[in-house]
Protein backbone atom coordinates (compact mmCIF):
# COMPACT_ATOMS: atom_id res chain seq x y z
CA UNK A 1 0.00 0.00 0.00
CA UNK A 2 1.20 3.77 -1.05
CA UNK A 3 2.63 5.32 2.19
CA UNK A 4 -0.74 7.90 3.13
CA UNK A 5 -0.54 11.49 1.95
CA UNK A 6 -2.29 12.31 4.74
CA UNK A 7 -2.15 10.84 8.29
CA UNK A 8 -4.35 11.91 11.25
CA UNK A 9 -3.41 9.07 14.52
CA UNK A 10 -5.69 9.55 17.87
CA UNK A 11 -6.46 13.01 17.39
CA UNK A 12 -8.19 14.75 20.48
CA UNK A 13 -9.30 17.95 21.28
CA UNK A 14 -11.84 18.92 24.18
CA UNK A 15 -13.70 22.17 25.14
CA UNK A 16 -14.28 21.72 28.20
CA UNK A 17 -16.46 18.94 28.93
CA UNK A 18 -17.43 18.02 25.32
CA UNK A 19 -15.01 16.02 23.84
CA UNK A 20 -15.44 17.76 20.19
CA UNK A 21 -12.44 15.28 18.53
CA UNK A 22 -12.33 12.14 20.18
CA UNK A 23 -9.50 9.32 19.23
CA UNK A 24 -9.59 9.82 15.73
CA UNK A 25 -7.96 8.51 13.33
CA UNK A 26 -7.79 8.65 9.19
CA UNK A 27 -5.51 8.08 6.44
CA UNK A 28 -5.82 9.46 3.03
CA UNK A 29 -4.10 7.81 -0.14
CA UNK A 30 -2.24 9.68 -2.97
CA UNK A 31 -5.08 10.42 -5.55
CA UNK A 32 -7.55 9.18 -3.58
CA UNK A 33 -10.83 11.37 -3.11
CA UNK A 34 -11.65 10.42 0.75
CA UNK A 35 -15.14 12.27 1.80
CA UNK A 36 -15.62 12.94 5.26
CA UNK A 37 -19.04 13.15 6.72
CA UNK A 38 -21.27 13.22 9.58
CA UNK A 39 -24.42 14.78 10.89
CA UNK A 40 -24.56 18.62 12.34
CA UNK A 41 -22.73 18.77 15.28
CA UNK A 42 -20.34 15.63 14.84
CA UNK A 43 -17.25 17.83 15.20
CA UNK A 44 -16.49 18.36 11.42
CA UNK A 45 -15.55 22.04 11.43
CA UNK A 46 -13.19 21.43 15.07
CA UNK A 47 -11.90 18.50 12.98
CA UNK A 48 -11.03 20.23 9.78
CA UNK A 49 -9.03 23.48 12.23
CA UNK A 50 -6.76 20.84 13.79
CA UNK A 51 -6.14 19.65 10.07
CA UNK A 52 -5.32 23.27 8.44
CA UNK A 53 -3.51 24.69 12.52
CA UNK A 54 -5.93 27.37 13.58
CA UNK A 55 -6.63 24.62 16.46
CA UNK A 56 -4.32 23.14 18.20
CA UNK A 57 -5.35 19.75 19.38
CA UNK A 58 -5.05 18.02 22.93
CA UNK A 59 -3.58 14.97 21.68
CA UNK A 60 -2.44 13.07 18.67
CA UNK A 61 -0.85 13.71 15.32
CA UNK A 62 -0.84 14.98 12.17
CA UNK A 63 1.37 13.17 9.88
CA UNK A 64 1.24 14.74 6.21
CA UNK A 65 4.01 13.58 3.67
CA UNK A 66 5.80 11.45 6.12
CA UNK A 67 6.37 14.31 8.82
CA UNK A 68 4.77 15.16 11.58
CA UNK A 69 3.20 18.86 10.86
CA UNK A 70 0.66 18.89 14.33
CA UNK A 71 2.35 21.83 15.24
CA UNK A 72 2.69 24.20 12.15
CA UNK A 73 0.91 27.22 11.98
CA UNK A 74 -1.32 27.47 9.13
CA UNK A 75 0.81 29.51 6.49
CA UNK A 76 3.45 26.73 6.98
CA UNK A 77 1.14 23.52 6.33
CA UNK A 78 -0.12 25.46 2.84
CA UNK A 79 3.62 25.75 1.92
CA UNK A 80 3.98 22.41 2.05
CA UNK A 81 1.08 21.50 0.29
CA UNK A 82 -2.11 21.32 2.43
CA UNK A 83 -4.25 23.91 0.85
CA UNK A 84 -8.07 23.92 2.01
CA UNK A 85 -11.46 26.15 0.54
CA UNK A 86 -13.64 27.73 3.23
CA UNK A 87 -17.01 26.57 3.54
CA UNK A 88 -18.19 30.19 4.33
CA UNK A 89 -16.09 31.70 1.60
CA UNK A 90 -12.78 33.61 2.91
CA UNK A 91 -11.95 35.57 -0.15
CA UNK A 92 -10.87 39.43 -0.81
CA UNK A 93 -14.11 40.98 -1.71
CA UNK A 94 -12.70 44.31 -3.14
CA UNK A 95 -10.57 42.61 -5.69
CA UNK A 96 -10.97 41.06 -8.92
CA UNK A 97 -11.54 36.97 -8.89
CA UNK A 98 -7.93 36.93 -11.07
CA UNK A 99 -6.46 39.40 -8.40
CA UNK A 100 -7.30 36.59 -5.68
CA UNK A 101 -5.69 34.25 -7.61
CA UNK A 102 -2.88 35.67 -8.38
CA UNK A 103 -2.24 37.09 -5.10
CA UNK A 104 -2.06 33.16 -4.25
CA UNK A 105 -0.12 32.53 -6.99
CA UNK A 106 2.17 34.93 -5.28
CA UNK A 107 2.21 33.39 -2.57
CA UNK A 108 3.56 30.16 -4.13
CA UNK A 109 6.04 31.78 -5.97
CA UNK A 110 8.07 32.55 -2.79
CA UNK A 111 8.47 35.58 -0.62
CA UNK A 112 6.49 38.86 -1.14
CA UNK A 113 9.37 41.05 0.05
CA UNK A 114 9.57 42.87 -3.35
CA UNK A 115 8.83 46.71 -2.74
CA UNK A 116 9.54 48.26 -6.21
CA UNK A 117 8.17 46.38 -9.42
CA UNK A 118 3.98 46.86 -9.61
CA UNK A 119 2.06 43.29 -9.35
CA UNK A 120 -0.65 44.21 -10.71
CA UNK A 121 0.17 43.42 -14.66
CA UNK A 122 2.82 40.76 -14.00
CA UNK A 123 2.47 38.23 -16.73
CA UNK A 124 4.13 35.56 -14.07
CA UNK A 125 1.37 35.84 -11.80
CA UNK A 126 -1.56 36.65 -14.56
CA UNK A 127 -0.68 33.60 -16.82
CA UNK A 128 -1.08 31.05 -14.56
CA UNK A 129 -4.33 32.59 -12.39
CA UNK A 130 -6.05 32.70 -16.00
CA UNK A 131 -5.46 29.61 -16.57
CA UNK A 132 -6.36 28.21 -12.88
CA UNK A 133 -9.89 30.51 -13.35
CA UNK A 134 -10.20 28.58 -16.90
CA UNK A 135 -9.66 25.63 -15.31
CA UNK A 136 -12.44 25.65 -12.66
CA UNK A 137 -14.52 27.07 -15.42
CA UNK A 138 -15.13 31.23 -13.71
CA UNK A 139 -15.63 33.30 -16.70
CA UNK A 140 -16.09 36.65 -15.48
CA UNK A 141 -12.07 37.20 -14.26
CA UNK A 142 -12.40 40.62 -14.15
CA UNK A 143 -15.39 40.82 -11.76
CA UNK A 144 -14.97 42.02 -7.96
CA UNK A 145 -15.61 39.25 -5.91
CA UNK A 146 -18.31 41.47 -4.05
CA UNK A 147 -19.83 41.13 -7.33
CA UNK A 148 -19.77 37.80 -7.95
CA UNK A 149 -22.54 34.81 -6.99
CA UNK A 150 -22.40 32.90 -4.47
CA UNK A 151 -21.50 30.09 -6.68
CA UNK A 152 -19.01 31.63 -8.30
CA UNK A 153 -16.88 32.44 -5.22
CA UNK A 154 -17.11 28.77 -4.44
CA UNK A 155 -15.78 27.83 -7.93
CA UNK A 156 -12.81 30.83 -7.11
CA UNK A 157 -12.38 29.36 -3.47
CA UNK A 158 -11.47 26.40 -5.50
CA UNK A 159 -9.39 28.06 -7.82
CA UNK A 160 -7.48 30.01 -4.80
CA UNK A 161 -6.82 26.52 -3.56
CA UNK A 162 -5.28 24.96 -6.41
CA UNK A 163 -3.23 28.04 -7.07
CA UNK A 164 -0.94 26.62 -3.79
CA UNK A 165 -0.69 23.40 -6.27
CA UNK A 166 -1.51 21.49 -2.81
CA UNK A 167 -0.23 17.81 -2.40
CA UNK A 168 -4.08 17.62 -0.43
CA UNK A 169 -7.13 19.47 -0.98
CA UNK A 170 -8.94 20.02 2.11
CA UNK A 171 -12.61 20.74 0.60
CA UNK A 172 -14.69 22.30 3.29
CA UNK A 173 -18.23 21.83 1.96
CA UNK A 174 -17.68 23.01 -1.80
CA UNK A 175 -21.09 22.62 -2.13
CA UNK A 176 -22.86 24.74 0.77
CA UNK A 177 -25.43 27.20 -0.64
CA UNK A 178 -25.30 26.27 -3.77
CA UNK A 179 -28.27 25.83 -6.03
CA UNK A 180 -29.38 21.69 -7.69
CA UNK A 181 -27.88 23.07 -11.31
CA UNK A 182 -24.60 24.78 -9.42
CA UNK A 183 -24.19 21.53 -7.56
CA UNK A 184 -23.90 19.45 -10.52
CA UNK A 185 -21.41 21.56 -12.05
CA UNK A 186 -19.52 21.86 -8.91
CA UNK A 187 -19.48 17.91 -8.69
CA UNK A 188 -18.21 17.84 -12.35
CA UNK A 189 -15.89 20.63 -11.63
CA UNK A 190 -14.33 18.20 -8.61
CA UNK A 191 -14.75 15.00 -10.94
CA UNK A 192 -12.09 16.36 -13.37
CA UNK A 193 -9.72 17.20 -10.11
CA UNK A 194 -10.18 14.05 -8.96
CA UNK A 195 -7.26 11.58 -9.83
CA UNK A 196 -4.71 15.38 -10.30
CA UNK A 197 -5.31 15.67 -6.57
CA UNK A 198 -5.48 13.72 -3.24
CA UNK A 199 -8.82 15.20 -2.00
CA UNK A 200 -10.57 14.82 1.39
CA UNK A 201 -14.16 16.32 0.84
CA UNK A 202 -16.40 17.49 4.23
CA UNK A 203 -19.68 17.60 2.67
CA UNK A 204 -23.13 17.60 3.31
CA UNK A 205 -24.28 16.70 0.23
CA UNK A 206 -24.91 13.23 0.04
CA UNK A 207 -25.66 12.55 -3.43
CA UNK A 208 -22.12 14.70 -4.43
CA UNK A 209 -20.55 12.45 -1.47
CA UNK A 210 -21.38 9.29 -3.21
CA UNK A 211 -21.07 9.90 -6.96
CA UNK A 212 -17.32 11.10 -6.45
CA UNK A 213 -15.65 9.72 -3.48
CA UNK A 214 -13.38 6.32 -3.53
CA UNK A 215 -13.83 6.01 0.19
CA UNK A 216 -15.62 7.30 2.97
CA UNK A 217 -14.77 7.95 6.31
CA UNK A 218 -18.41 8.62 8.73
CA UNK A 219 -17.85 10.76 11.72
CA UNK A 220 -20.00 10.83 14.85
CA UNK A 221 -19.75 12.71 17.86
CA UNK A 222 -15.67 13.48 17.31
CA UNK A 223 -14.93 10.03 16.23
CA UNK A 224 -15.08 7.88 12.90
CA UNK A 225 -17.11 4.85 13.34
CA UNK A 226 -16.62 3.31 9.80
CA UNK A 227 -14.38 4.23 6.70
CA UNK A 228 -15.20 2.28 3.35
CA UNK A 229 -16.25 2.28 0.01
CA UNK A 230 -19.63 4.08 -0.68
CA UNK A 231 -21.15 0.95 -1.15
CA UNK A 232 -19.80 -0.23 2.30
CA UNK A 233 -20.59 2.88 4.13
CA UNK A 234 -24.17 2.61 2.69
CA UNK A 235 -25.14 -0.94 4.04
CA UNK A 236 -23.24 -0.68 7.67
CA UNK A 237 -25.82 -0.41 10.62
CA UNK A 238 -23.89 1.49 12.62
CA UNK A 239 -23.94 4.73 9.76
CA UNK A 240 -27.33 4.01 9.75
CA UNK A 241 -28.57 4.29 12.93
CA UNK A 242 -26.46 7.29 13.68
CA UNK A 243 -28.41 9.14 10.50
CA UNK A 244 -31.55 7.78 11.51
CA UNK A 245 -30.83 8.72 15.06
CA UNK A 246 -30.75 12.55 13.26
CA UNK A 247 -33.73 12.51 11.27
CA UNK A 248 -35.49 11.43 14.36
CA UNK B 1 -3.58 59.77 -17.98
CA UNK B 2 -5.78 62.52 -16.75
CA UNK B 3 -4.52 61.98 -13.23
CA UNK B 4 -1.04 62.37 -14.14
CA UNK B 5 -1.78 65.76 -15.81
CA UNK B 6 -3.57 66.81 -12.50
CA UNK B 7 -0.87 65.42 -10.56
CA UNK B 8 1.99 67.33 -12.99
CA UNK B 9 -0.46 70.98 -12.55
CA UNK B 10 -0.51 70.17 -8.51
CA UNK B 11 3.22 69.79 -8.46
CA UNK B 12 3.76 72.92 -10.34
CA UNK B 13 1.37 74.80 -8.02
CA UNK B 14 3.02 73.50 -5.12
CA UNK B 15 6.76 74.36 -6.54
CA UNK B 16 5.16 77.88 -7.24
CA UNK B 17 3.80 78.52 -4.06
CA UNK B 18 6.09 80.67 -2.46
CA UNK B 19 6.62 83.38 -5.20
CA UNK B 20 2.56 83.25 -5.25
CA UNK B 21 2.55 83.62 -1.31
CA UNK B 22 5.45 87.11 -1.58
CA UNK B 23 3.75 88.27 -4.36
CA UNK B 24 0.18 88.13 -2.55
CA UNK B 25 2.35 89.45 0.84
CA UNK B 26 1.52 87.02 2.24
CA UNK B 27 4.88 85.08 3.26
CA UNK B 28 3.27 83.49 6.82
CA UNK B 29 1.40 81.26 4.16
CA UNK B 30 4.88 79.56 3.35
CA UNK B 31 5.20 78.73 6.89
CA UNK B 32 1.70 77.16 7.03
CA UNK B 33 2.37 75.19 3.58
CA UNK B 34 5.46 73.75 4.94
CA UNK B 35 4.04 72.36 8.52
CA UNK B 36 0.90 70.93 5.86
CA UNK B 37 3.90 69.32 4.03
CA UNK B 38 5.87 67.79 7.15
CA UNK B 39 2.24 66.46 8.62
CA UNK B 40 1.79 65.11 4.92
CA UNK B 41 4.48 62.75 5.26
CA UNK B 42 3.74 61.88 8.91
CA UNK B 43 -0.09 61.20 7.62
CA UNK B 44 0.80 59.32 4.63
CA UNK B 45 3.22 57.08 6.40
CA UNK B 46 -0.04 56.41 9.11
CA UNK B 47 -1.58 55.52 5.64
CA UNK B 48 0.22 52.95 4.78
CA UNK B 49 -0.50 50.92 7.64
CA UNK B 50 -3.82 51.67 8.48
CA UNK B 51 -5.42 52.39 5.43
CA UNK B 52 -3.39 49.70 3.18
CA UNK B 53 -2.77 46.79 6.40
CA UNK B 54 -5.74 47.74 8.02
CA UNK B 55 -2.94 48.45 11.25
CA UNK B 56 -5.12 51.07 13.44
CA UNK B 57 -1.94 51.98 14.82
CA UNK B 58 -3.08 55.23 17.90
CA UNK B 59 0.88 55.98 18.67
CA UNK B 60 2.12 56.92 15.39
CA UNK B 61 3.04 60.18 16.80
CA UNK B 62 6.08 58.21 18.94
CA UNK B 63 8.01 57.81 15.43
CA UNK B 64 6.89 61.37 14.67
CA UNK B 65 8.66 62.69 18.53
CA UNK B 66 11.53 60.61 17.92
CA UNK B 67 12.56 61.47 14.50
CA UNK B 68 12.48 65.59 16.36
CA UNK B 69 13.89 64.44 19.28
CA UNK B 70 16.77 62.80 17.28
CA UNK B 71 17.66 66.00 15.42
CA UNK B 72 17.43 67.62 18.42
CA UNK B 73 19.21 66.07 20.75
CA UNK B 74 22.21 65.63 17.95
CA UNK B 75 22.27 69.65 17.84
CA UNK B 76 22.57 69.86 21.33
CA UNK B 77 25.51 68.09 21.53
CA UNK B 78 26.96 69.50 18.26
CA UNK B 79 26.13 73.04 20.53
CA UNK B 80 27.81 71.68 23.71
CA UNK B 81 30.73 70.11 21.87
CA UNK B 82 30.35 66.87 23.97
CA UNK B 83 29.31 63.48 22.15
CA UNK B 84 26.33 61.56 23.63
CA UNK B 85 26.83 58.89 25.51
CA UNK B 86 30.91 60.03 25.24
CA UNK B 87 30.96 58.43 21.93
CA UNK B 88 28.18 59.75 19.31
CA UNK B 89 29.43 63.24 18.34
CA UNK B 90 26.28 65.71 17.90
CA UNK B 91 25.86 67.45 14.33
CA UNK B 92 24.07 69.59 12.46
CA UNK B 93 24.23 68.18 8.84
CA UNK B 94 20.90 67.46 7.96
CA UNK B 95 22.30 64.82 5.90
CA UNK B 96 23.36 62.69 8.51
CA UNK B 97 20.56 64.22 11.22
CA UNK B 98 17.58 63.09 8.59
CA UNK B 99 18.56 59.26 8.04
CA UNK B 100 19.46 58.90 12.10
CA UNK B 101 16.28 59.89 12.44
CA UNK B 102 14.64 57.16 10.37
CA UNK B 103 16.78 55.28 12.03
CA UNK B 104 15.82 55.50 15.49
CA UNK B 105 12.20 56.01 14.44
CA UNK B 106 12.31 52.39 12.49
CA UNK B 107 13.95 50.46 15.64
CA UNK B 108 11.53 51.82 17.99
CA UNK B 109 8.95 50.99 15.19
CA UNK B 110 10.35 47.57 14.97
CA UNK B 111 10.60 47.11 19.03
CA UNK B 112 7.28 48.16 19.60
CA UNK B 113 5.54 46.57 16.67
CA UNK B 114 6.65 43.19 17.38
CA UNK B 115 5.34 43.49 20.62
CA UNK B 116 2.02 45.28 19.45
CA UNK B 117 1.56 43.00 16.17
CA UNK B 118 0.66 39.91 18.36
CA UNK B 119 -2.71 41.56 18.85
CA UNK B 120 -5.55 42.89 16.55
CA UNK B 121 -7.97 44.75 17.09
CA UNK B 122 -9.06 47.17 20.08
CA UNK B 123 -5.92 45.83 22.15
CA UNK B 124 -3.55 46.72 19.02
CA UNK B 125 -4.93 50.29 19.54
CA UNK B 126 -4.51 50.40 22.93
CA UNK B 127 -0.78 49.07 23.01
CA UNK B 128 -0.02 51.22 20.87
CA UNK B 129 -1.37 53.85 22.65
CA UNK B 130 0.51 52.67 25.53
CA UNK B 131 4.21 52.82 23.91
CA UNK B 132 3.71 55.93 22.40
CA UNK B 133 2.67 57.23 25.94
CA UNK B 134 5.72 55.42 27.56
CA UNK B 135 7.94 57.47 25.12
CA UNK B 136 6.34 60.64 26.14
CA UNK B 137 6.58 60.39 29.48
CA UNK B 138 10.55 59.83 29.42
CA UNK B 139 10.68 62.49 27.36
CA UNK B 140 9.01 64.35 29.64
CA UNK B 141 11.21 62.82 32.55
CA UNK B 142 14.61 64.10 30.15
CA UNK B 143 15.66 67.00 31.70
CA UNK B 144 18.95 67.44 30.43
CA UNK B 145 17.47 67.76 26.63
CA UNK B 146 14.48 69.80 28.67
CA UNK B 147 11.98 67.85 30.20
CA UNK B 148 8.63 69.77 29.63
CA UNK B 149 9.69 72.69 28.40
CA UNK B 150 11.68 70.57 24.94
CA UNK B 151 14.18 71.89 23.04
CA UNK B 152 15.52 74.94 21.61
CA UNK B 153 17.54 74.30 18.35
CA UNK B 154 19.20 77.65 17.87
CA UNK B 155 19.91 77.13 14.00
CA UNK B 156 18.62 74.55 11.07
CA UNK B 157 20.30 72.18 9.97
CA UNK B 158 22.84 72.89 6.97
CA UNK B 159 22.68 71.33 3.80
CA UNK B 160 25.00 71.63 0.67
CA UNK B 161 23.25 74.01 -1.72
CA UNK B 162 20.17 75.36 0.49
CA UNK B 163 19.94 77.56 3.27
CA UNK B 164 17.26 76.17 5.48
CA UNK B 165 17.30 80.02 7.28
CA UNK B 166 15.49 80.97 3.94
CA UNK B 167 12.08 79.73 4.54
CA UNK B 168 11.36 79.12 1.25
CA UNK B 169 14.43 76.85 0.60
CA UNK B 170 13.33 74.63 3.71
CA UNK B 171 9.69 74.53 2.05
CA UNK B 172 11.14 73.24 -1.19
CA UNK B 173 12.88 70.46 1.11
CA UNK B 174 9.93 69.28 2.69
CA UNK B 175 8.33 69.18 -0.69
CA UNK B 176 10.91 67.17 -1.80
CA UNK B 177 10.74 64.74 0.48
CA UNK B 178 7.05 64.02 0.53
CA UNK B 179 7.24 63.69 -2.76
CA UNK B 180 9.86 61.41 -2.63
CA UNK B 181 7.70 59.74 0.04
CA UNK B 182 5.01 59.23 -2.20
CA UNK B 183 6.44 58.36 -4.95
CA UNK B 184 7.94 55.59 -2.59
CA UNK B 185 4.93 54.35 -1.24
CA UNK B 186 3.09 54.39 -4.37
CA UNK B 187 5.76 51.87 -5.43
CA UNK B 188 5.25 49.72 -2.57
CA UNK B 189 1.18 49.68 -2.55
CA UNK B 190 1.46 48.50 -6.35
CA UNK B 191 4.60 46.17 -5.36
CA UNK B 192 3.71 42.37 -4.40
CA UNK B 193 4.55 43.10 -0.83
CA UNK B 194 1.91 46.13 -1.12
CA UNK B 195 -0.79 43.06 -2.58
CA UNK B 196 0.05 41.06 0.52
CA UNK B 197 -0.29 44.13 2.56
CA UNK B 198 -4.16 44.98 0.94
CA UNK B 199 -5.01 41.54 1.52
CA UNK B 200 -3.72 41.55 5.13
CA UNK B 201 -6.59 44.18 5.84
CA UNK B 202 -9.46 42.52 3.75
CA UNK B 203 -8.74 39.21 4.87
CA UNK B 204 -5.89 37.98 7.26
CA UNK B 205 -7.20 34.21 7.83
CA UNK B 206 -7.52 34.31 3.72
CA UNK B 207 -3.67 35.42 3.66
CA UNK B 208 -2.60 32.53 6.18
CA UNK B 209 -4.55 29.84 3.61
CA UNK B 210 -2.69 31.02 0.67
CA UNK B 211 1.01 30.22 2.58
CA UNK B 212 1.75 33.55 3.55
CA UNK B 213 3.06 34.12 7.18
CA UNK B 214 1.23 37.68 7.84
CA UNK B 215 3.00 38.91 11.07
CA UNK B 216 6.53 39.17 9.25
CA UNK B 217 4.68 41.68 6.85
CA UNK B 218 3.27 43.62 9.15
CA UNK B 219 6.28 44.35 10.78
CA UNK B 220 7.78 45.15 8.24
CA UNK B 221 5.42 47.88 7.20
CA UNK B 222 4.96 48.99 10.22
CA UNK B 223 8.88 49.41 10.38
CA UNK B 224 8.24 50.99 7.12
CA UNK B 225 5.58 53.63 8.18
CA UNK B 226 7.38 54.70 11.45
CA UNK B 227 10.44 55.59 9.69
CA UNK B 228 8.52 57.75 7.40
CA UNK B 229 7.19 59.07 10.25
CA UNK B 230 10.44 59.67 11.43
CA UNK B 231 11.90 61.81 8.76
CA UNK B 232 7.94 63.61 8.66
CA UNK B 233 9.37 64.84 13.08
CA UNK B 234 13.28 65.64 11.79
CA UNK B 235 12.05 68.03 8.95
CA UNK B 236 9.58 69.30 11.67
CA UNK B 237 12.51 69.92 14.03
CA UNK B 238 13.92 72.03 11.40
CA UNK B 239 10.82 74.09 10.61
CA UNK B 240 10.01 74.60 14.25
CA UNK B 241 13.54 74.91 15.45
CA UNK B 242 12.08 73.26 18.82
CA UNK B 243 11.34 69.64 19.89
CA UNK B 244 9.00 68.64 22.74
CA UNK B 245 7.42 65.97 24.40
CA UNK B 246 3.73 67.61 22.71
CA UNK B 247 5.24 65.68 19.49
CA UNK B 248 4.47 62.57 20.55
CA UNK B 249 1.75 63.06 23.16
CA UNK B 250 -1.63 60.65 22.17
CA UNK B 251 -3.14 64.72 20.54
CA UNK B 252 -0.81 63.94 17.83
CA UNK B 253 -1.28 60.72 16.93
CA UNK B 254 -5.07 61.35 16.92
CA UNK B 255 -4.66 64.57 14.69
CA UNK B 256 -2.77 62.64 12.09
CA UNK B 257 -4.97 59.42 12.13
CA UNK B 258 -8.18 62.74 11.75
CA UNK B 259 -5.78 63.59 8.61
CA UNK B 260 -6.19 60.41 6.84
CA UNK B 261 -9.97 59.76 7.95
CA UNK B 262 -10.40 63.47 6.58
CA UNK B 263 -8.51 62.92 3.22
CA UNK B 264 -9.31 59.10 2.36
CA UNK B 265 -7.74 56.48 4.12
CA UNK B 266 -5.90 54.05 1.51
CA UNK B 267 -6.05 56.73 -0.85
CA UNK B 268 -2.15 58.18 -2.37
CA UNK B 269 -2.85 61.90 -1.97
CA UNK B 270 -5.36 61.40 0.55
CA UNK B 271 -3.30 61.89 3.87
CA UNK B 272 -1.62 65.04 2.42
CA UNK B 273 -5.55 67.31 1.31
CA UNK B 274 -6.21 65.89 4.75
CA UNK B 275 -3.21 67.62 6.40
CA UNK B 276 -3.97 70.40 4.64
CA UNK B 277 -7.55 70.56 5.34
CA UNK B 278 -6.87 69.84 9.43
CA UNK B 279 -4.47 72.61 9.35
CA UNK B 280 -6.48 74.96 7.50
CA UNK B 281 -9.29 74.85 9.29
CA UNK B 282 -7.45 75.06 12.20
CA UNK B 283 -6.03 78.54 10.60
CA UNK B 284 -9.09 79.68 9.18
CA UNK B 285 -11.29 78.82 13.01
CA UNK B 286 -8.59 79.83 14.86
CA UNK B 287 -8.33 83.57 13.24
CA UNK B 288 -12.47 83.13 13.91
CA UNK B 289 -12.81 82.10 17.41
CA UNK B 290 -10.99 81.20 20.57
CA UNK B 291 -13.19 78.13 20.79
CA UNK B 292 -12.25 76.99 17.14
CA UNK B 293 -11.94 72.84 18.10
CA UNK B 294 -16.11 73.23 19.44
CA UNK B 295 -16.56 73.57 15.85
CA UNK B 296 -13.92 71.88 14.18
CA UNK B 297 -15.42 68.86 15.97
CA UNK B 298 -18.99 68.65 13.82
CA UNK B 299 -17.15 69.37 10.61
CA UNK B 300 -15.20 66.08 11.37
CA UNK B 301 -18.45 64.08 12.68
CA UNK B 302 -19.82 65.50 9.47
CA UNK B 303 -17.15 64.13 6.92
CA UNK B 304 -17.48 60.90 8.84
CA UNK B 305 -20.81 60.07 8.39
CA UNK B 306 -21.23 61.70 5.08
CA UNK B 307 -18.41 60.97 3.27
CA UNK B 308 -16.69 57.85 4.71
CA UNK B 309 -14.18 57.78 1.41
CA UNK B 310 -12.72 61.21 2.80
CA UNK B 311 -12.25 64.14 0.50
CA UNK B 312 -10.67 62.04 -2.13
CA UNK B 313 -13.87 60.33 -2.12
CA UNK B 314 -15.93 63.14 -2.52
CA UNK B 315 -13.87 63.69 -5.77
CA UNK B 316 -14.23 60.79 -6.94
CA UNK B 317 -10.92 59.55 -6.28
CA UNK B 318 -11.74 57.42 -3.24
CA UNK B 319 -9.88 54.02 -2.40
CA UNK B 320 -8.27 52.64 -5.55
CA UNK B 321 -10.22 49.33 -6.39
CA UNK B 322 -8.35 46.82 -8.72
CA UNK B 323 -10.42 45.82 -12.08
Amino acid sequence: MAEPVLSVRGLVKRFGGLTATDDFSIDVLPGELHALIGPNGAGKTTLIGQLTGEITPDAGQVIFLGQDITRLSVAARVRRGLARSFQIVQLLDDDTALANVALAVQARAGHSFRFWRAAGQDPALLTPARALLDQVGLARHDTRVAELSHGERKVLELAVALAARPRLLLLDEPMAGLGAAESLRMTETLRALKGQFSILLVEHDMEAVFALADRITVLVYGRAIATGTADAIRADPAVQEAYLAEEA
Amino acid sequence: MRNFVWLALLLAAAIALPWAAEAAGQPATIGLATRILCLGIAAASLNLILGHGGMVSFGHAAYYGLGAYTVGILWEHFRLGEPLWGFIPGTNELLITLPVSMLVAGFAAALIGALSLRTTGVQFIMITLAFAQMLFFLFVGLKAYGGDDGLLIRRRNIVPWLDLREQDQLYWLCLGFLVAWLVLQWRIVESRFGRVLEGIRQNERRMAAIGIATYRYKLAAFVIAGMGCGLAGALTANYLRFVSPDLMAWQKSGDIMVMVILGGVGTLLGPVVGAAALVGLEYALGGITENWQFFLGPILLAVVLFAPGGIMGLLGQGRHRRG
